[in-house]
């Protein structure tokens, strides 16, 4: 089995704040990430495809697709984006890089038809990503 | 769905590959520069992977809040602009090899107790790596 890695980079605001908490438990919980007016990053994520290269063209699949698929999925919803409210999937969530990294792998999963999705990481920073992959993992 | 979250920290630290179980020849025979007597030192980058379930109310692993002070008191406090052979007290009777400080630094923050510490790799120069990762030979 091959694995095969693409990246792009996106850049977007969000804040984290839970309307069930109260001002001093989000301050407390979220520090500086609970500013209301929002804070930015560039996105790195790295989309990992895993599977047998085909006979004829030698490629697990055509980059171009994956390319296709990621402006599609990730640079159109996310890219310039304000998290918190102008991306559905992430509505009701906290838009930390676990959620996003999350709804990343959902939006990719079914659109991967030749070969599988293996792995999502998503960097914050770079001192700082998450991992998605499928198996017995723990939720969500 | 499996998900981990890793944090990269740096500390720097100086060491010396030397045993004493080891003739003076055979010491620099196995560890070459690394066995200079004065030691020498390093820009360690050190990856803690947690793993566990995302809170719905946090949508966290683990709280950098929480995870970073744990990392800082167990790790970087103690190894930070030390001679590790010397003042880190798991290397009084081990060589200080990146192995053997991932697998000190592994048991150290197995005591994370906000979530299951997953792996430790660390970078004892951009060209070497080493990991550990929960298991039973960790």
């Amino acid at each position: 089995m091959i694995r095969i890695t693409r990246k792009i980079e996106f850049s977007a605001a969000h804040f984290y704040h839970n309307s069930n908490f109260s001002a001093e438990q989000n301050r407390r919980v979220f520090g500086k990430c609970n500013n209301p007016h929002g804070h930015g990053h560039n996105y790195v994520l790295e989309v990992t495809i895993a599977g047998e290269p085909d006979p004829t063209t030698g490629m697990v699949l055509d980059l171009k697709e994956l390319k296709d698929i990621l402006q599609t999925e990730v640079m159109d919803r996310m890219d310039h984006r304000h998290l918190n409210y102008e991306v559905p999937e992430l509505s009701g969530q906290i838009p930390t890089c676990e959620n996003i990294a999350a709804v990343i792998w959902k939006l990719l999963e079914p659109k991967i038809k030749t070969g599988k999705l293996d792995r999502v990481r998503l960097y914050e920073s770079p001192e700082l990503f998450v991992d998605v992959s499928a198996g017995n993992g723990t939720q969500p | 769905m499996k998900i981990s979250l890793t944090r990269r920290y740096r500390f720097a630290a100086s060491h010396r590959l030397h045993t004493t179980k080891l003739s003076a020849a055979e010491n620099r025979r196995v560890y070459g520069k690394c066995s200079n007597p004065y030691g020498h030192g390093h820009n360690y980058v050190l990856e803690v992977t947690v793993t566990g379930p995302v809170d719905p109310e946090t949508g966290m692993i683990a709280n950098l809040g929480e995870l970073d002070p744990f990392v800082q008191r167990e790790v970087i406090e103690p190894f930070d602009q030390k001679f590790l052979n010397e003042e880190v007290g798991e290397f009084r009777e081990q060589v200080a090899t990146t192995e053997n400080v991932s697998r000190a630094i592994f048991d150290r923050l197995k005591g994370f107790r906000l979530a299951r510490l997953e792996r430790v790799r660390i970078e004892e120069t951009s060209k070497n790596s080493f990991e550990i990762e929960d298991g039973p030979s960790s």
